[in-house]
């Protein structure tokens, strides 16, 4: 609280963001010690998170007040225009201070409270099980044991404490393999794919230098190969591009030497490291915001960003993998550098692929519990929730969740949820207001008693989990087992609904989902209807059949007559959909489109030659 | 007709293949009049495999040995390849198919001015003025668009849209043509929305075909295609406009004349999509089939000429432009950013896409009513529209979604809402989409919803015997 010196601004305005006209909203903004606020003259509020503020940029003074432009992690862009120049400087070194937390404990989470007891909460951290879902799998088995080498997060900190390996390899090959691995990173299970009997298995980078061996390591890769009765040989796929491993290797590091391992086939899958995507995705945001923006600058702006070539990239490595496991029964051996970023993206893409369970809801979840939280990817970093070093941050995850989008654009109806689902899980990375992604590694997670200070965020989701849901979900379809995208250049598109998920000017303006969706229920509860009114009926002849059909149960039928009923129903829900597309109409009004700047050109009084020259030029540009 | 002469072999044993997704077909091959037939042993499926050979966009053969290959290029964008055996079979195949797939090509006169009411406020569309380099004046012309203001609200104002650039439009006077003088039609003001047409607009449709073909490129490579082909460009700028004219009618209560220079392509492009902007009932299957039939039809676009040939022809175009292909574009653009709004699918749109480029019905021959009525197109050749209104091609043809919609519709323009219409250009090379098996769902669930709706009589009726 004692970075708040105003907390109250009146008369601010709040600019549209691609309207050309200037169009502006005024009203209130608040300043509160989670959010900052703003209430138009509609009174629409429009919350802020401090969190999710990426950057505060004060711009030069104007004759009507002084710009504040708040660009927030979630994509939301928002420019303020407040009167005087000292509460703008009051709220900007507010917001300067407030969205940068030095300390985890200054993190929401560690305040927000939903009014649960602990039991509540502690039911709320339960309800992702690991250990349940390696069983799901089918390990334990035969050739793949749960390992107690890494109890106290001694061989490696970013690990966490379960890990599965081959039943032949024994704890001093496990230690060997990790002194010779990045970070003690050592090959550990993934995935296992029971029927193939193969397995996805993760690491970091060898130690290999130009000549460097290690037994143990080399020892470690066989067993993995040997626990795969299917096939005996195994890929081990580097995700960096070739150059990129090369000259890790005058960093001592680098990657396997096919000659010194048995039966691997190594290969690259060539995809950028964390600054280039960060980058990539800057420009992509730099583009796609500008105004007045022109189809060939949009198109020329995402070849140069580079984005949608990353996302080929991942997508396509995660083919590989799942390729290797079903036609060729063969495991399979992930790692980049450290083994927690692109190798995350890869392994859960490819378990995604493979097993349908990923795709419904809670197997999402579970997903993301695994590849990414338990195994390490550094989600405090990479989304920058502390005050840090900005290199370290990187799009990764969302990344990751673009690459899911892509499948669900592909394969509508293999997936359990919907679009909005990945955009609620992207908006909590980034948020703090639940524990699940706070900290780098479950070690630290485990030091800062995250789950008796903070709430997991998955109950939440799962209570909702209506809103989730895709009404064209196939669960029983056989072609959907294992999905293979087409990854084609011209399957990827630009992901409006997540770079301009706030801008709904830019949105259809009706939703098929919300429609389907709503005509599924509506057909489910007609089902109902019909099948009580006849079992109704049945009792109704039975008893006519038995002659003691009287009056009364006549008139106990009659009131839920079937026409009656079926009709009311069916009424109200036709009304819904229906009501529903003209809110939405409603809100596509002409003037929200950048044709609308012509309007002024019909509202001028008819102007001189001259300065009809210029109105041309205006339109035209 | 001489179509004997030009067919020197009749049959031959082929295969043919229909791309990466569909098989082979093995069988016999038969050129008619106006067909190409493949008929597969009677061991296999009875089905017959049939081209119209006006759909034929470009041919290519090639022999080798004793048999030949003919890769056929189609309008609907379409490639085939049949494999022949016997090298004169094929060669003579190939130039019937060569001789008969063309048409007639007629002449083509420019159109009055045609008028359409809507409300008070009126969509006009014409050619341009002929004002020539003497600036000349019409007083009947004038008189007319007055009257256009004084039949309108009081105050009106009109607007003039035209879908030149200024400089287009002065140049046209040194052909006899140009654009309204503002001392001569008090209450117009005149307003410039170049669009593209002609030449470039063609252009701009093969390269985007071109670049649809390649399934092997880099991302890089399509997307710098992409935008350099300009297509979506065109979309943005043909849709923006009829924004614009619809709005200056719904908001501003003005009149609005639309012309570019003869009135017959980029004139409906805007009028048509500003009619489906403002007007539900030409979002109906009824009413966008009327609209297609009076501003594109009978407003004398030159089908003909415009749709000689599709993207794939080798010929330098001459009148060729794929002016309807973009209106189709915009109204696909405009039904998905409105799912529910029009009572039709994509599939009206690929239809009608179709053909108009190659059909056996008669809608879509000729260049315009003038021409229609003298090769009494109306007697001699059926009708698209009872086609397209059979039951059996409903399925396909509608929205299911379809909920009546009495507002106007207003597009985003942005280029991150437009999307490439995958639909049609990649009809051809992508595998079939999962997402189609979707819309099947999406029946389902439709027609779930009339069965459970339709159940209710049976029940009732068990209850009244009680």
């Amino acid at each position: 609280m004692e970075h708040i010196r105003t907390t109250k601004v009146e008369q601010v305005k709040l600019l549209d963001r691609f309207s050309s006209s200037n169009k502006a909203l005024t009203g209130t903004l608040y300043l509160t010690a989670t959010h900052l606020l703003f209430i138009d003259f509609h009174q629409k509020e429009t919350w802020i998170l401090h969190h999710h503020i990426a950057s505060v940029e004060k711009l030069a003074l104007t004759t009507s007040g002084c710009p504040l432009v708040i660009q927030c992690k979630n994509f939301r862009t928002v420019h303020f225009i407040v009167p005087r120049e000292r509460d703008c400087h009051d709220i900007y070194n507010s917001l300067l201070q407030l969205s940068k937390q030095a300390k985890y404990e200054d993190l929401y989470a560690f305040s927000y409270n939903p009014k649960q007891n602990d039991s509540e909460r502690l039911r709320g951290w339960q309800l992702i099980d690991l250990a349940e879902e390696y069983q799901r799998m089918g390990v334990p088995n035969s050739n793949w044991q749960l390992s107690d080498a890494n109890r106290d997060y001694k061989i490696c900190e970013t690990y966490p404490k379960e890990l599965y390996v081959p039943r032949i390899a024994s704890k001093p090959i496990i230690v060997g393999s990790s002194k010779f691995r990045s970070k003690g990173r050592f090959p550990v299970l993934s995935y296992y794919h029971q029927s193939k009997e193969a397995a996805i298995c993760r690491c970091s980078q060898p130690l290999s230098g130009f000549s460097a061996r290690c037994l143990e390591d080399e020892h470690l890769l066989q067993a993995i190969s040997k626990a795969n009765p299917a096939n005996h040989y195994m890929y081990v796929v580097d995700t960096r591009p070739r150059l990129n491993a090369m000259a890790n290797r005058a960093a001592g590091k680098g990657y396997e030497n096919e000659d010194n391992y048995s039966n691997i086939r190594f290969q690259f899958v060539g995809i950028e490291n964390i600054h280039v995507m960060r980058s990539s995705l800057q420009r992509l945001l730099e583009v796609s915001g500008t105004r007045g923006l022109s189809v060939g600058d949009l198109y020329s702006g995402l070849q140069s960003s580079g984005w949608l070539r990353h996302v080929q990239a991942v997508l396509g490595a995660a083919v590989v993998l799942a390729k290797a496991v079903t036609t060729e029964s063969a495991s399979v051996l992930v790692h980049c550098s450290d083994g927690w970023d692109r190798t995350s993206q890869v392994c859960s893409l490819g378990s995604l692929l493979l097993d349908p369970y990923y795709r419904t809801v809670r197997g999402f979840m579970v997903l993301i519990e695994k590849d990414w939280i338990s195994f390490g990817h550094k989600f405090s970093e990479r989304c920058g929730h502390l005050d840090g070093d900005p290199k370290e941050v990187s799009p990764v995850f969302t990344q990751f969740l673009e690459c899911v989008w892509h499948l669900t654009e592909q394969f509508p109806q293999a997936f359990e949820f919907n679009e909005a689902f990945l955009l609620q899980i992207h908006e909590h990375i980034h948020s703090c207001q639940f524990g699940n992604f706070i900290g780098n590694c479950q070690k630290e997670r485990e030091e800062l008693k995250l789950k008796e200070k903070t709430y997991s965020l998955w109950p939440f989701l799962l209570e909702d989990r209506v809103k989730y849901l895709n009404p064209l979900y196939q669960p029983q379809a056989q072609e959907f087992a294992v999905l293979e995208p087409n990854t084609v250049s011209f399957n990827f598109k630009f992901w409006r609904n997540m770079y301009h998920q706030f801008d709904r000017t830019l949105h259809p303006r009706q939703s098929v989902f919300n429609i389907i969706a709503n005509m599924n229920e509506q057909n489910k509860q007609l089902e109902n209807d019909i099948k009580d009114l006849e079992s109704q009926i049945k009792q109704c002849k039975n008893k006519q059949a038995d002659g003691v059909l009287t009056k009364e149960l006549l008139n106990s039928v009659r009131p839920e007559s079937p026409t009656l009923k079926t009709s009311l129903c069916f009424k109200e829900q036709t009304l819904l959909p229906g009501n529903d597309a003209l809110r939405t109409i409603d809100s596509s009004n002409p003037a929200d489109n950048r044709y609308s700047e012509y309007a002024e050109e019909f509202s001028k009084p008819d102007p001189a030659v001259v300065s009809l020259e210029y109105g041309v030029a205006r339109m035209t540009c | 007709m001489e179509f004997s002469e030009l067919i020197r072999t009749g049959q031959a044993q082929a295969e043919l293949l229909r791309g990466p997704e569909a098989p082979p077909l093995r069988g016999t091959l038969c050129v008619t009049g106006h067909h190409l037939l493949l008929s597969p042993g009677p061991q296999a499926t009875p089905d017959l495999w049939l081209l119209l050979l006006r759909s034929v966009d470009s041919i290519e053969k090639r022999v080798a040995g004793d048999c030949g290959t003919i890769t056929l290029r189609c309008k609907d964008l379409r490639v085939l390849q049949l494999d022949i055996e016997g090298v004169e079979a094929t060669l003579n195949i190939a130039r019937s198919i060569e001789g008969l797939r063309l048409g007639d090509a007629w002449h083509f006169h420019p159109p009055e001015r045609y008028y359409k009411r809507v409300a008070r406020e009126v969509l006009l569309r014409s050619s341009q003025p002929l004002i020539g380099p003497q600036k000349r004046r019409c007083a009947e012309d004038e008189a007319l668009l007055r009257a256009v203001l004084a039949g309108s609200r009081p105050g009106a104002r009109g607007f003039i849209v035209d879908t030149r650039s200024a400089q287009t439009a002065k140049q046209a006077r040194m052909t006899g043509g140009g654009t309204e003088a503002k001392a001569a039609y008090p209450g117009w003001k005149r307003l410039h929305r170049p669009l593209e047409r002609g030449r470039p607009l063609q252009e701009s449709f093969v390269h985007l075909v071109e670049a649809c073909g390649d399934l092997e490129q880099s991302m890089d490579h399509w997307l710098s295609r992409l935008a350099g082909c300009r297509w979506l460009a065109h979309v943005k700028e043909a849709l923006s406009t009829a924004c614009l004219a619809a709005q200056g009618m719904e908001r501003e209560g003005a009149c609005i004349l639309v012309h570019g220079a003869e009135g017959t392509d980029s004139t409906l492009v805007v009028t048509s999509l500003a009619q489906l902007i403002l007007d539900p009932s030409s979002r109906t299957m009824a009413g966008f089939q009327e609209l297609v039939e009076r501003e594109w039809i009978q407003a004398g676009h030159p089908f003909q000429l415009r749709c000689a040939h599709s993207a794939f022809s080798h010929a330098r175009p001459k009148h060729e432009a794929p002016t309807f292909l973009l209106f189709l574009d915009c109204v696909w653009q405009l039904g998905r950013q409105f799912p529910l709004s029009l009572e039709f699918g994509e599939g009206m749109l690929l239809a009608l896409f179709d053909h108009a480029y190659a059909s056996p019905f008669g809608t879509f021959l000729c260049n315009s009513e003038q021409e229609r009525c003298l090769c009494e197109v109306r007697t001699r050749t059926h009708s698209l529209w009872s086609g397209l209104n059979q039951l059996k091609e409903q399925r396909k043809l509608r929205n299911p979604l379809y909920v009546p919609n009495p507002l106007a519709l207003w597009p985003s323009v942005e280029p991150q809402s437009l999307r490439l219409w995958q639909g049609l250009f990649l009809r051809w090379t992508r595998p079939p989409e999962p997402s189609e098996a979707a819309w099947e769902k999406v029946w389902q669930i439709v027609t779930d919803q009339e069965k459970t709706e339709g159940s209710q009589p049976t029940v009732s009726a068990s209850e009244l015997q009680l």
